[in-house]
C-alpha cells in the first residue's frame, strides 16, 4: 500500500529477464556438470568391476559436490528473484522433486560410503546407480511437467499431485537419462585410457544415438503440446530458427558420433555433446519465453521488485565469474586422465 | 488412502522439523571440525609436528562423510521451502530469497570448490595452496551459517520491509534486514554452539581412546587436550552468550521467554525460576511446579524484584505451545552446564597433571561426547517453536504459510525422508563410528591414497613402513 511511495518498489524488464538468463545459466551449468556426475551412474552397470567402478567415481570425486551446488543455485536463485514461480512449481512438480532429493541422497552418499565398507560395497553401488538414474528421470519429468503447462489459480498451483504425470513428462524423463549417459560417456572418453575409454566410446554411440532419438521426439511433440508452442515454432519469426535447428543438431550429431569412433579424438566428443545440450535449451527457451511457467505465468509476472532483485544482481555478476574462476582452477588442478591405480581414496 | 484425514499443515510441519533437525547436526558438526582440521594443518605446516598431520588425516575422513551428509540433506531443504511452504516462499521470497542465494554463491560454492582440494589435493597444489583450501573449506562453513541464520533471525525479528499489496514482503533496507536484532546474539550463540559440539565429539573420541588404554599414542592425548582446551573456554562463554541471547529474546519475542520459563501469570514482585513443572495449555497453569523465587527476574533482568508478564497477557491463538518450549529449553541450559562442569574438571585434571589419567574424567567425555548435537537440536527447538504459531514473528501465521498440498501427498513424502533418513544416514553414523574407533596411528593414511587401514583388515607392520615414507615425502 505505501509502496508505490518507496523508489525501487517497480518490476523493471531488463533486470528480470537478465535474472531469467542468469538461471537458466546456472541450470545449464548444471545439466552439464551434474549431467556428467550422473552419467557415471547411469553407466555403472556396464563396468561391473570394482577396479573400473573406483575409477570411474574418481574421475569426479573432487568435484561433484561443486557440481552439485548449481542445483542449489538453481534452486535458491528462482526462489530469490522469482519467488512465485517457484512457489507454484515446486507443490506441482512435488513427487519429481521429492524424488529427485531422495535420489541423490542416495546418490551423493555413495562418493563417501561406497569406500567405507566391503560387505554392503555392492548396496552402495547399487544406491549410486539407482539414485543417478531416479535423479536424471525426475529432472526430465519436471521439465516436461513444466514444458506441457502448469495449472494456477491466483498466486498458487491449483493442480493435483499426479497432475504432472503424462506420456510427454515421461518421455522427457528418459530423455534425460539418455543424454546424461551421454555426457557420462563422452567425460570418461578423456578422463581414461585403455579398456574403460573403448567401452565408454562403445556406450557413448549408444547413448549418443538414444539422445539423438529422443531430442527429435522431444522436438517432435513439443509444438503439439496444447499450448502455443506450435505458433512460435511455425510462424514467422520462429520459422527462421525452426529450419536452421534440425541442420544444426544434424551436423553436431552427426560429428560427435564420428569423433566417438575408437583411437580418435579425446575431448570433441564432450565438447561437441555439451554443445548438443546448448542448443536444446536454446530450443527450450524460444518455446518458452516470455512464460517462466507456461502457459500462464510470464517471467514479469513473477519477478521481485528492483530492490529486491536488484541487491542479488550485483552480487551474482561478481561472485559468478569468480565461482566459475576457482571451480575452474579445481578441475585443472586434478586435470588430465585419472590413474587407476592412484585414485583418490 | 493413507494419509486421509490427516492435517497437511501438521505434516508439513513435522516433515520440515525432521529434514532440518536431521540436517542441522551435520553442519553443527562440520562447521566445528573444519576449522579444527584447518588448525591442525596449519600446526603441522608450522611445526612439521607429525602429530598434527596424523589428527588432520583421521578427521578428514569422518570430515568427508559427514560433509556429504549434510550437503545431500542440505540440498533439500533448498528445495523445501517450495514444495511444503509455498505460500511463505511466495510472500517472504523477495526479502528472504536473494539471503539465501548469497548463501549459495558466498559460501557454498566456495566450500564445495575447495573441498576437492583439501580432500585430495595435497599432493597436486603444494602445502600453501591445500592450506588456502582448508582455510577457505572452514570460512565456507562459517559464512553459510552466517546467511542462513540472518534469514532465520529476520523470521524471528523482522524489520527493513514493507509488506505490499500482493501480500508480498518487500525489501526497503537490506541492512536493517540482515542486521535484524536478534541476528548478533543468535549468530554467537549458534557458531559457538558449533564450535563446543564439535570439541566433545572430538574430546569424546579421545576419551573412547584413553579408556582403551591407548594413552601412550600422542595423536590420542593430543586431540583429548585440544578438546579439553576448547571447552575450557568455549562452554562458559557459551552460557553467557546464552544469557545475552535470552535478554535480546525477552525484548523482541516476550512470548518465548515466557513459555521457556513457564510463566503462565504475571509476576509483577519479581519471578521465580522453575525448574521442574509440567506445563498445562489447556487450563494454563504450570503443575507439580518446583522453583526458586525471584531468580528469573535476576537472571533475565539483573534486578530480584523486576516484574514480569506471563502468558495471560497472550491471547491464547498467540501463544507457543509451552510444554516442547518449556522442556526443550531445560534439556539445553542443563546440557550447557554439565559442559561447563566437565571443563572445570579438565582444568582441575590438567592442573593435577592426571589430565591423560582421570577415569572418571574420560568417562564423563565419552558420555558428553555427542551432548552437543543434542543441545544444538534443543535449542533449535526452543527458538522454532517458541516462534509459534508464527513463521514471520507477528506478520505471518505458520498456518497461513503451507503449500496448497493435498494431506496424502506431504504424508507420503514424510514417510519417504523418514525411510530413506534413517536407512542412510544410520549407515553414515555407523561409518563414522567406525573410523573413530580406529586410533589415530602413526602415519595414519588420508583419504587420498586407495588403501587405507580403515579399508583392509588390518594394519600390516610392512603397510606402517611404507605409510611412514609416504609421509616423509609429504614434509618434504
Amino acid at each position: 500500500m505505501e509502496g508505490a511511495a518507496i523508489s525501487g518498489m517497480e518490476i523493471v524488464p531488463w533486470l528480470a529477464y537478465a535474472w531469467a538468463g542468469l538461471l537458466a545459466f546456472a541450470v545449464y551449468v548444471y545439466v552439464v556438470l551434474d549431467g556428467f556426475d550422473l552419467g557415471l551412474g547411469i553407466l555403472y552397470p556396464f563396468y561391473k568391476k570394482k577396479k573400473d567402478r573406483d575409477l570411474l567415481m574418481n574421475t569426479v570425486a573432487p568435484v561433484w559436490d561443486g557440481n552439485e551446488t548449481w542445483l542449489v543455485l538453481g534452486g535458491g536463485g528462482l526462489m530469490a528473484a522469482f519467488p512465485l514461480a517457484y512457489a507454484i512449481i515446486m507443490p506441482a512438480l512435488y513427487v519429481p522433486i521429492i524424488a529427485m532429493l531422495l535420489a541423490l541422497v542416495f546418490r551423493g552418499v555413495a562418493f563417501e560410503y561406497r569406500w567405507r565398507t566391503k560387505r554392503w560395497l555392492k548396496y552402495w553401488d547399487m544406491a549410486f546407480i539407482g539414485g543417478s538414474i531416479v535423479a536424471a528421470f525426475s529432472q526430465g519429468i519436471a521439465l516436461g511437467a513444466l514444458l506441457q503447462g502448469i495449472a494456477v489459480d491466483g498466486r498458487a498451483y491449483s493442480g493435483g499431485w499426479w497432475d504432472w504425470l503424462s506420456p510427454f513428462s515421461l518421455l522427457c524423463g528418459v530423455a534425460v537419462v539418455a543424454g546424461y549417459g551421454l555426457l557420462g560417456a563422452t567425460w570418461l572418453i578423456m578422463k581414461t585410457g585403455d579398456d574403460v575409454q573403448s567401452r565408454a566410446r562403445k556406450l557413448g554411440w549408444g547413448f549418443g544415438l538414444a539422445t539423438i532419438g529422443f531430442i527429435g521426439a522431444v522436438s517432435l511433440a513439443t509444438p503439439f503440446l496444447d499450448i502455443e508452442y506450435y505458433a512460435r515454432w511455425f510462424q514467422k519469426p520462429g520459422l527462421f530458427v525452426t529450419i536452421p535447428m534440425p541442420l544444426i543438431i544434424g551436423a553436431i550429431s552427426v560429428t560427435m558420433l564420428a569423433s566417438l569412433r575408437q583411437n580418435h579424438h579425446e575431448y570433441r566428443p564432450f565438447i561437441l555433446s555439451l554443445s548438443l545440450f546448448a542448443l536444446c535449451f536454446v530450443g527450450l527457451g524460444i518455446s518458452m519465453f516470455p512464460y517462466i511457467i507456461p502457459p500462464h505465468v510470464t517471467i514479469l509476472d513473477a519477478a521481485t521488485p528492483f530492490r529486491s532483485q536488484i541487491f542479488m544482481f550485483v552480487g551474482a555478476c561478481v561472485l559468478i565469474p569468480l565461482i566459475l574462476g576457482y571451480t575452474a582452477f579445481a578441475y585443472w588442478v586434478f586435470r588430465g586422465k585419472v590413474d587407476p591405480d592412484e585414485g583418490y581414496h | 488412502m493413507l494419509f486421509e484425514g490427516f492435517d497437511a499443515i501438521l505434516l508439513a510441519r513435522i516433515q520440515f522439523a525432521f529434514t532440518i533437525a536431521f540436517h542441522f547436526i551435520f553442519p553443527a558438526f562440520t562447521i566445528g571440525l573444519s576449522s579444527y582440521l584447518a588448525v591442525l594443518n596449519g600446526r603441522y605446516l608450522m611445526t612439521k609436528d607429525e602429530v598434527y598431520l596424523r589428527l588432520f588425516k583421521f578427521w578428514i575422513k569422518i570430515f568427508a562423510v559427514s560433509f556429504a551428509m549434510g550437503v545431500v540433506s542440505g540440498i533439500t531443504m533448498s528445495y523445501q521451502f517450495g514444495t511444503n511452504w509455498s505460500v511463505f516462499s511466495d510472500r517472504a521470497g523477495p526479502v528472504i530469497g536473494p539471503l539465501m542465494a548469497y548463501e549459495v554463491l558466498t559460501a557454498f560454492f566456495l566450500e564445495a570448490g575447495f573441498l576437492g582440494i583439501m580432500l585430495f589435493g595435497r599432493d597436486k597444489v603444494g602445502p600453501k595452496l591445500h592450506m588456502f583450501a582448508c582455510l577457505m573449506v572452514a570460512f565456507g562453513t562459517a559464512l553459510s551459517a552466517t546467511w542462513i541464520l540472518s534469514v532465520n533471525s529476520w523470521m524471528h525479528t523482522p524489520q527493513g520491509h514493507i509488506i505490499a499489496e500482493n501480500g508480498q514482503f518487500m525489501p526497503v533496507d537490506w541492512m536493517k534486514i540482515i542486521f535484524n536484532p536478534s541476528f548478533p546474539y543468535r549468530l554467537a550463540h549458534t557458531l559457538t554452539a558449533a564450535y563446543l559440539t564439535t570439541a566433545f565429539i572430538v574430546g569424546g573420541v579421545g576419551a573412547w581412546h584413553l579408556l582403551k588404554g591407548r594413552k601412550d599414542n600422542i595423536g590420542v592425548q593430543k586431540m583429548f587436550s585440544m578438546a579439553m582446551w576448547m571447552i575450557a573456554v568455549t562452554a562458559p562463554l557459551q552460557i553467557v552468550l546464552g544469557d545475552l541471547h535470552g535478554i535480546n529474546t525477552l525484548e523482541h519475542q516476550p512470548a518465548k521467554v515466557m513459555a521457556m520459563e513457564g510463566h503462565y501469570e504475571s509476576h509483577p514482585e519479581g519471578a521465580p525460576l522453575y525448574l521442574f513443572g509440567i506445563p498445562d495449555d489447556e487450563t494454563q497453569e504450570l503443575k507439580y511446579k518446583v522453583g526458586i523465587p525471584k531468580l528469573s527476574s535476576l537472571i533475565l533482568k539483573h534486578d530480584l524484584n523486576a516484574p514480569l508478564d506471563g502468558l495471560d497477557t497472550i491471547s491464547d491463538e498467540d501463544q507457543p505451545p509451552v510444554a516442547i518450549v518449556f522442556w526443550s529449553f531445560r534439556i539445553m541450559v542443563g546440557i550447557g552446564f554439565l559442559m561447563l562442569g566437565v571443563g572445570l574438571f579438565g582444568l582441575w585434571a590438567r592442573f593435577r597433571k592426571k589430565l591423560f589419567e582421570a577415569k572418571w574424567l574420560h568417562r564423563a567425555m565419552l558420555i558428553m561426547g555427542p551432548s552437543g548435537l543434542i543441545a544444538v537440536l534443543a535449542g533449535w527447538i526452543t527458538t522454532e517453536v517458541g516462534r509459534q504459531p508464527y513463521t514471520i514473528y507477528g506478520l505471518m501465521r505458520t498456518s497461513e504459510s503451507a503449500s496448497p498440498l493435498e494431506a496424502p501427498a506431504v504424508g507420503a513424502s514424510l514417510l519417504a525422508f523418514i525411510v530413506v533418513y534413517f536407512f542412510v544416514f544410520g549407515a553414515g553414523v555407523f561409518y563414522i563410528l567406525r573410523l573413530m574407533n580406529h586410533a589415530p596411528v602413526l602415519g595414519e593414511k588420508g583419504i587420498g591414497k586407495k588403501d587405507g587401514p580403515i579399508r583392509t583388515s588390518g594394519i600390516t607392520p610392512a603397510q606402517q613402513v611404507e605409510e611412514q615414507t609416504d609421509m616423509d615425502e609429504v614434509k618434504k
